[in-house]
């Protein structure tokens, strides 16, 4: 057959065309390097912590405010302390998202001399490991213009390692003329919100904007149950890992917020945050907890319109003062090049007069600062200001209240499967359980 | 058949064969030795370093709870408690296991061969090939954090187009990153559509190689298109399409990126490797963890690559 005779002959010829680049080239397809977009994409990891300019004239910032706004109050705000100081400032910047990831490798590395970060469990954790300076002069003359809240969250034992700027509460925000058209009045218990919610769903609308798809959002969910159920000190203890994931009190958490799922956007898995305040800025949610940040997917037109009131109380005996409002600041590692400089710049970040500056700039957050400028504030701040002073009990948020790595790899899937399956509240408490009892216990050094 | 006219032929005789190879490494001057030594010894050294010897890392941690901080000194070992924890306290490795083998599936039997596919039809002159040849591979050359932005759009529940397109709105909609029924395929499609793109090239710069006069022949005796491909040119482009097999099962098991895009890899997307980069990236990396589950997947890896290497060797013997 003339098949068969041809076909041993050919054989030779495939090696050849494994040659595949020449046969590309000579055939002009498209020659992009395949993957090279992925790789390109976590580039960026590597790229912090640039070197220290370590002249005593200048210090080198680690910034996660890539965002527009942010980096705008941020550039002011240095702009203002080099013509105090004479210290030049060389920012840093990364996007959030990839500051975070990295900071165990940024820390450990090179560090600039001060860098961006939070309050709380998430500072605290890092000095623990002996990666951050201590500030507790700083705060010697920086302390008076804080309450002792921002100094418990700043501090790690006695010594500060933290100077907060900035905070905002979460809370639950509405559309004020969306309530006022329906007659909706605000509840103040947890009987008023379910009848809210029902009336809500009677008037066509969804009462509770949710998107999870990234898998914070639940966690403000979480907290403020577990707050509002078992009180400010068990959820502290909870995220410390001091104590039971298992316990009947947080399967009491689960099986309210199961009760209240029927309540909020049906697939909360696949929607992202920023899909959810589309709808309640499209007027098909009715209420959204969420934190004050909220505001940056109105329209400025729409701002005024926006409004929020705290979480009902569900136990009268614990009442509704407890809340998460994160706080963020400034902090330094354990040895910058220029400390002297960094602590200069420390100073003047805890003062009233650079968060004035950042605030203006970004007015999605508040002043951490006693003394700071309110008089520019915009009603929503001046509310925010409100709740915050009143709070009987300031949670950071679960993913700063607890060790991080517990918070991503076992809080977060565990929370999508209940939120996709919320009958089988026993499989959940057990797969945290499990969880807490392998990483607080397997990762202590 | 080899006559002794021939200098050095591979089958010799059995008597002669001893010391010839012998004689003929003599033969190479000093100087070829050491260019022989560079040529073998730095790629060799350069795979070692690379390759071989963070793996053997990540298999060392794998026994340790190191949570990335601190001297190496400092690092604690606990046995294979990471691989029990894995298996027990970990829900997500099961659905990973599951969903890698869904990949492989899916690609070996869907996306492999409709990139093939497209190859042979674009292996034809049509007109505006070059046009087809570039969509296709698009795909395969667009930024990551693209890629994730194009199917957020289509895929979205409330805002999507693939919702609007089939007419589900409201309590209809299907929540296509949502549903951990549903995501897994709708990953699976993203995947498909840079994968078809990249075995298209491949195997077009294989179809390219073939010699015209062996289609010609089979024309000439009356093979249809499909007979002419599937007993001629299939066969021979046997080396491309060990490679192409090859390529598929590798994908299969570090598929990672869109994965990743959209949800790290969370809420029915787990993957081997998303679970290996969530537990070794981040604030506060459980290294020993991680590297658990990255020795997994580099066991369950070696078991593929002995299954190759062995059907090439063995195919190579045949010869």
């Amino acid at each position: 057959m003339p098949i068969r005779r041809s076909a041993p002959r050919a054989l030779s010829l495939p090696r050849r065309s494994l040659h595949l680049p020449s046969t590309v080239s000579r055939r002009t397809v498209l020659r992009g390097a395949a993957g090279a977009g992925a790789l390109s994409a976590m580039g960026g990891l590597a790229a912090c912590g640039g070197d220290s300019g370590a002249g005593s004239g200048s210090i080198t910032l680690g910034s996660r405010s890539g965002d527009e706004a942010p980096r705008q109050a941020e550039d002011a705000a240095i702009a203002a302390f080099t013509e105090q100081s004479g210290i030049e400032v060389e920012a840093n910047v990364s996007d959030n998202e990839t500051f975070q990831e990295s900071i165990n490798s940024y820390l450990q590395g090179d560090p600039d001399d001060v860098f961006t970060w939070f309050a709380g469990f998430r500072a605290r954790f890092f000095d623990d490991q002996g990666l951050i300076g201590d500030l507790s002069d700083v705060w010697e003359d920086i302390g008076g213009g804080y309450s002792d809240a921002f100094r418990d969250a700043s501090s790690n034992g006695d010594k500060q390692i933290v100077v907060p700027v900035s905070n905002y509460p979460w809370a639950i925000f509405y559309r004020r003329s969306v309530f006022e058209e329906n007659g909706w009045d605000i509840p103040e218990t947890l009987d008023d919100f379910v009848a809210l919610c029902e009336e809500v769903q009677g008037a066509g609308l969804t009462p509770v904007a949710l998107g999870d798809q990234d898998g914070w959002p639940a966690m403000g969910t979480f907290d403020i149950l577990n707050m509002r159920i078992n009180g400010y000190d068990f959820h502290i203890e909870l995220m410390a890992g001091e104590r039971e994931w298992d316990s009947p009190e947080v399967g009491a958490v689960f099986e309210q917020w199961a009760e209240l799922l029927p309540f909020h956007q049906e697939d909360p898995n696949g929607r992202t945050w920023q899909e959810a305040a589309q709808s309640l800025l499209n007027r098909e949610s009715a209420m959204y907890l969420l934190g004050l940040f909220v505001g940056e997917q109105f329209p400025e037109e729409e701002r005024g319109d926006l409004d929020f009131f705290a979480f009902p109380e569900i136990d009268p005996a614990i009442g509704a003062g407890d809340l998460d409002a994160p706080i963020d600041g400034y902090m330094m590692p354990a040895s910058p090049a220029n400390e002297e400089g960094a602590k200069e710049f420390l100073r003047f970040m805890g003062s009233a007069e650079a968060q004035d500056i950042l605030i203006e700039a970004s007015p999605n957050s508040i002043a951490a600062h006693n003394d700071a400028d309110t008089s520019g504030y915009t009603e929503l701040q001046n509310k925010a200001v409100e709740i915050i002073a009143n709070a009987t009990g300031i949670a950071q948020f679960l993913d700063r209240d607890t060790r991080p790595d517990f918070a991503s790899t076992v809080v977060i899937p565990t929370f999508q499967a209940f939120l996709n399956n919320p009958d089988d509240i026993d499989t959940i408490l057990s797969d945290l359980q499990a969880g807490k009892e392998r990483i607080f216990t397997g990762g202590e050094s | 058949m080899a006559t002794t006219s021939v200098p050095a032929p591979p089958a010799a005789g059995p008597t002669g064969g001893r010391d010839r190879p012998a004689r003929r490494l003599r033969l190479l001057t000093r100087q070829d030795r050491v260019v022989l030594a560079l040529m073998l010894g730095v790629p060799a050294i350069l795979v070692l370093g690379i390759v071989w010897l963070p793996a053997l890392g990540t298999v060392l941690l794998s026994f340790t709870n190191w949570n990335g901080i601190g001297p190496v000194s400092e690092i604690e070992f606990i046995g294979a408690r990471n691989y029990t924890d894995v298996v027990t306290t970990y829900p997500p490795f099961d659905t990973a296991i599951r969903n890698n083998i869904l990949f492989l599936v899916v690609l070996f039997l869907v996306a492999t061969p409709l990139g093939m596919f497209m190859a042979v039809l674009l292996d034809r002159e049509l007109r505006g090939t070059t046009f087809y040849r570039s969509a296709l591979y698009i795909p395969v050359v667009l930024s990551l954090a693209l890629v994730g932005f194009i199917w957020q759009l289509i895929y979205s529940r409330d805002q999507g187009l693939l919702n609007a397109v089939l007419g589900l709105q409201g309590p209809d909609a299907i929540a296509w990153y949502g549903d951990p029924n549903v995501n897994i395929w709708a990953i699976l499609v993203a995947s498909s559509w840079r994968h078809v793109g990249y075995i298209m090239l491949l195997y077009l710069a294989g179809l390219r190689g073939v010699d015209p006069s062996l289609k010609e022949a089979a024309a000439v005796d009356g093979a249809g298109q499909a007979r002419t491909f599937f007993s001629v040119v299939f066969p021979v482009l046997r080396p491309v399409n060990i490679v192409v097999l090859v390529i598929t099962v590798i994908e299969a098991l570090r598929a990672f990126d869109i994965a990743w895009v959209v949800n790290k890899g969370r809420n029915g997307l787990e993957l081997l490797g998303t679970l290996v980069a969530s537990n070794l990236i981040g604030e506060a990396s459980l290294v020993g963890f991680g590297s658990a589950i990255a020795t997994l997947l580099l066991a369950v890896s070696t078991v593929f690559i002995v299954i190759y290497l062995v059907t090439i060797l063995r195919g190579e013997e045949q010869r």
